[in-house]
């Protein structure tokens, strides 16, 4: 024993540890965290807010791009449409998630499991190949509205407009509020129920006092989503908007068909001012929640009650009937040789030799992109939310990053795609060279789709004993081998199911590369709204069908090739 | 914390001063320099005072046990002695050396978590070797000692089991195996057998003590079981509330509780309100009771304490004491197996209900029912006042 070291005074000033090589490794990566998440959400919103403040010249015009906006009725008409868009398609699709969702749940219906499926298919189907199937089915020689060709009565539900809008949203926004709403109505407690037939309460207030209140803030997560999906959705109004204006497709052409970007930047910004509305509430309400969800619950078994389970399954059945004919229609439209005159079917339109688009090098491409955005975007994610949730010290600045990689959920794709032209197509920007590269399509796609797959990452590592550091510290393991040979291992079913979502999102979006493909890389979904507007409606089905069947061939073969590896994880986090 | 006289709220140092050194030091450790020193140690977290003032000497090979109510600080402590908690103020020593403010990766400790805490995607042998790996030594030693700790905690041949596929208890051994294979000088344990079941328990119980024996490490464990800390540890220390209220051998906590809240919380105690009347009475209700000599001033309100196995029941034959004595009736009868145990209602104006335990034989003597009454004598000498 070293007298000196005895002898020194206990200091009464505050203990600091001090600092060693892995605590300067983690704040370096949590800096270049923050970096990465300053350059791909903030940074390129600055230069497109500005733009709106300059004319197409270059010069500063104050707010005269508002005022003309809102002065403007042809343009200004569009900011009410789009509401009115995204708040009875939000309603409808909400509705119908929520009974389907309650089916799923809360009965004993027969068949749930391909309920469950199905009801999901419209996630691999891109908007604008649900639109292009409603074409099929709804639009002048469409099958219903001429009913089968004289065969049936014919019904003409006026689709170019409203109407077709609103039905193309519900299809796109209601798998979303579906996932939510499952989620919430099976994290409910059993004994409330028990305790409720206890006290003899009928069925409705039942479901009025118990159920509704539990699924209460899903149930506003979910409206929130979906308002904010149909509000900045663009390829739906593309294709049978008709003449009904809406926002993104106000930018899309102020953008594309008269290249004024500052009018384009005007619009966006009254295009994300309500979705970051939305966003905010949203957040202030879920932030109450967590009291909540403590109790430990008992899972609820539903018992069956042939009337309600009969009802439940003829409304599923049509939910599901009318996503699986808009699917069969899409593949049907790309098959048909000349619609509607010959009925033959063959492969000619997946030859897209003679058709705008970029044919199967779009596809490739598009292929490539989803790869590289899945693979990269597993990684950087991943590694985001391992700092955030499992790192230590610099709280401000976990904060910070879990705030910024929550913001991209509130930014339209369009928003962010034209954000990206602004930022990035600037010579004085050290990162130009990105510009017009297929890097700057994957970094814009992660960034897109981070918010969703950086909670499932969170919610993953939470699950994961948090004294997984602290013992690897006592036996003087740093803590990143222990995540690549503990975090990582136990969290590969997440990393796989982050990477599939990645995949499946990139190759169907449209609204956050449209304005930044360049001509050399064609993108399959771009390619869908080319052909659609030269009128080649065939073989834009005809691509649709090729990226759903990318998608959803992706996933099933995820499902297999991982059955083993997911049941042995399972078996790992059992806590005994 | 009203309750809790000012006497008891100094530091342990200052506590146990009345006692004779013997009770609170082991004997053969007092020649010794403590492995482990904690020096006015104080934990803020926010506004929340976790730790206040405390200081603890631990000897080479003790085995001391940190005792408490839920709450009370016991597993910040721990963790601010391996440096996953920084104090507020204060130092730790470890071997001589301050290390207030190292790491935990620079410290020398093995530590075993209430949930284990091992990793689910390696075997037991992987799990034991983790450290041993990273500190690359050679493959064949890795071998040999893994063997070696595995036959220590009693898993011969389980090495290759992944956690999931062995039970809580050899789960918690490979723990144990995990956090010795460094050979650290200090082995922590934060409640570790509190997720197992209470037959499972007792026989780790056992165990654990004998490895720790064994090995002679220095260990600190936490629990906020009584009688694993009495029957496990060299030396209890009782916390409550952030400070620590008495610090010693299981015996002297039990025979000599310094306050009321660590006499009733190790053991069962019976309380009497009363008022000190002379230097060595004190009046509950209309009783009057010789106690031993104290440090209560006169007219100062006072409780007095005993142990239910220290009040006697007082057979009608051999009723020649008077004083000390007062009479009850019976009002619960528990047969806990070797003794009964008895609730009584004294008569006269105190409020408080007695336990009493007597053995079987006493108890077949008395021919007990309910409503009976009974004469019990306290005995001075075994009565307490605080
Ligand atoms: N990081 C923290 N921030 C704020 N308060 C904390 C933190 N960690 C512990 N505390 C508080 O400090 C007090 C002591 O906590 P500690 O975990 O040490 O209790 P304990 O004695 O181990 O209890 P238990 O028997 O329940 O494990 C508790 O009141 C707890 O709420
Ligand atoms: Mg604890």
């Amino acid at each position: 024993m070293t007298v000196t070291s005895n002898r020194s005074p206990i200091s009464s000033g505050k203990i600091k540890p001090i600092t060693t090589s892995e605590d300067w490794i983690m704040r370096g990566l949590l800096l270049l965290g923050t970096l990465w998440l300053f350059v791909g959400v903030v940074f390129p919103l600055y230069p497109m807010l500005i733009r709106s403040f300059y004319d197409s010249n270059g010069s500063w015009v104050g707010l005269s791009n508002y005022v003309k906006y809102i002065n403007t009725p042809s343009l200004s008409v569009s900011f009410f449409n789009s509401f009115y868009i995204a708040i009875v398609s939000t309603i409808i699709a909400v509705s119908l998630a929520l009974i389907f969702s309650y089916a799923l749940t809360r009965t004993a219906m027969v068949g749930k499991p391909w309920f469950k499926i199905l009801g999901m298919l419209p996630i691999y189907i891109p908007p604008i190949a649900t639109a292009i199937g409603l074409i099929y089915l709804f639009g002048n020689k469409g099958l219903v509205t001429t009913g089968a060709f004289g065969r049936l009565p014919t019904w003409d539900i006026n689709l170019y407009g409203a109407n077709g809008i609103i039905l193309g949203e519900v299809l796109y926004v209601f798998p979303q509020a579906l996932v939510i709403l499952t989620t919430a109505l099976s994290l409910t407690d059993a004994r409330l129920y028990e305790a409720a037939q206890a006290l003899r309460t009928s069925p409705m207030r039942t479901f009025l006092t118990i159920t509704i209140p539990s699924v209460k803030y899903g149930l506003i997560s979910a409206m929130f989503v979906c308002f904010i999906l149909a509000f900045t959705d663009f390829g739906v109004p593309k294709v049978v908007g008709g003449d009904f204006n809406v926002l993104a497709t106000d930018i899309y052409k102020q953008v594309i068909g008269q290249q004024n970007f500052s009018m384009g930047a005007t619009i966006s910004v009254f295009l994300l001012i309500p979705t970051v509305f939305a966003f905010v509430i949203d957040r202030i309400i879920q932030r109450k929640q967590t009291a909540l969800v403590t109790a430990k619950a008992v899972p609820l078994q539903p018992k069956s009650n042939p009337m309600l389970d009969g009802i439940m399954f003829a409304f599923c059945s049509l939910i599901v009937g009318l996503i699986l004919i808009v699917f069969a229609t899409i593949i049907l439209a790309s098959l048909v040789q000349v619609w509607p005159y010959n009925f033959q079917l063959g492969f000619k339109h997946y030859n897209f030799n003679n058709v705008a688009g970029g044919g199967y090098n779009a596809y490739w491409n598009s292929i490539v992109m989803s790869l590289y955005t899945a693979l990269l975007g597993t990684i950087i994610v991943f590694i985001g939310a391992y700092l955030v949730e499992k790192g230590k010290g610099l709280k401000w600045l976990r904060s910070l990053n879990y705030f910024l990689s929550t913001v991209p959920l509130a930014l339209p794709g369009l928003v962010l795609g034209l954000a990206y032209v602004f930022f990035f197509n600037n010579p004085s920007n050290p990162l130009n060279g990105l510009y017009g590269t297929l890097g700057i399509l994957v970094i814009c796609n992660i960034i897109h789709f981070y918010t969703v797959c950086f909670l499932t990452a969170s919610t993953g590592l939470k699950q994961i004993d948090p004294e997984f550091e602290a013992v690897s510290a006592s036996m003087a393991v740093p803590f990143y081998k222990t995540f690549w040979l503990v975090t990582v291992p136990l969290c590969l079913p997440i990393l796989l199911e982050i990477g599939i979502y990645y995949f499946v999102n990139t190759m169907v979006t449209i609204s956050a590369i449209i304005f930044l493909y360049p001509a050399h890389i064609p993108l399959a979904a771009v390619a869908i709204i080319n052909m659609d507007d030269a009128g080649d409606i065939a073989p834009a089905a005809a691509m649709s069908t090729l990226i759903v069947l990318t998608s959803m061939g992706i996933r099933a073969i995820y499902w297999w090739g991982t059955k083993g590896l997911r049941k042995r994880n399972q078996a790992w986090l059992k806590r005994s | 914390m009203s309750q809790i006289p000012e006497k008891s709220k100094v530091s342990a140092a200052k506590v146990n001063q009345d006692l004779p050194n013997e009770l609170t030091i082991p004997v053969e450790r007092q020649l010794t320099e403590p492995y482990l020193q904690i020096e006015n140690v104080n934990k803020v977290f926010g506004e929340f005072v976790a730790l206040k003032d405390i200081y603890l000497n631990v000897y080479p090979g003790e085995f001391v046990c940190l005792l408490g109510p839920s709450g009370c600080g016991k597993t910040t402590l721990l963790r601010i002695i391996c440096g996953l908690e920084t104090q507020t103020s204060g130092r730790i020593m470890q071997g001589g050396k301050d290390v207030s403010q190292l790491p935990p990766q620079k410290r020398d400790f093995g530590i075993v978590f209430q949930s284990y805490a091992l990793f689910p995607n390696l075997t037991a042998e992987q799990n034991i070797a983790y450290g041993l790996e990273n500190a690359k030594k050679p493959k064949a030693e890795i071998r040999q000692r893994v063997t070696e700790l595995l036959e220590l905690v009693g898993l011969e041949g389980l090495g290759k089991k992944y956690p999931s596929q062995m039970s809580g208890g050899q789960q918690q051994r490979v723990a144990l195996a995990r956090a010795l294979a460094l050979s650290p000088g200090l082995l922590l344990l934060d409640e570790p057998l509190s997720a197992l079941d209470a037959k499972v328990r007792d026989k780790l119980r056992g165990e654990i003590t004998k490895v720790q024996r064994r090995l002679g490490i220095t260990t600190v464990m936490v629990t906020h079981d009584q009688s694993e800390a009495l029957a496990m540890a060299d030396r209890v220390v009782v916390m409550d509330k952030g400070y620590i209220a008495q610090v010693g051998t299981a015996n002297s906590i039990y025979q000599y509780p310094q306050s009321p809240f660590v006499a009733n919380f190790i053991g069962v105690m019976n309380f009497l309100e009363g008022v000190i009347i002379a230097e060595k009475q004190i009046r509950c209700g209309n009783l009057t009771f010789n106690v031993p000599q104290n440090q209560l001033s006169v007219n100062q309100r006072a409780k007095l304490a005993i142990r239910p196995e220290d009040i006697q029941v007082v057979f009608e034959q051999t009723n020649n004491k008077t004083e000390n004595t007062l009479t009850a009736q019976v009002e619960d009868i528990e047969f806990l197996g070797s003794v009964y145990r008895l609730t009584l209602n004294p008569e006269g104006d105190a409020k408080e209900s007695l336990i009493v335990e007597i053995n079987t034989h006493q108890a077949r003597q008395l021919d007990l029912n309910n409503l009976q009454s009974l004469n019990i004598y306290f005995p001075p000498e075994q009565v307490k006042v605080f």
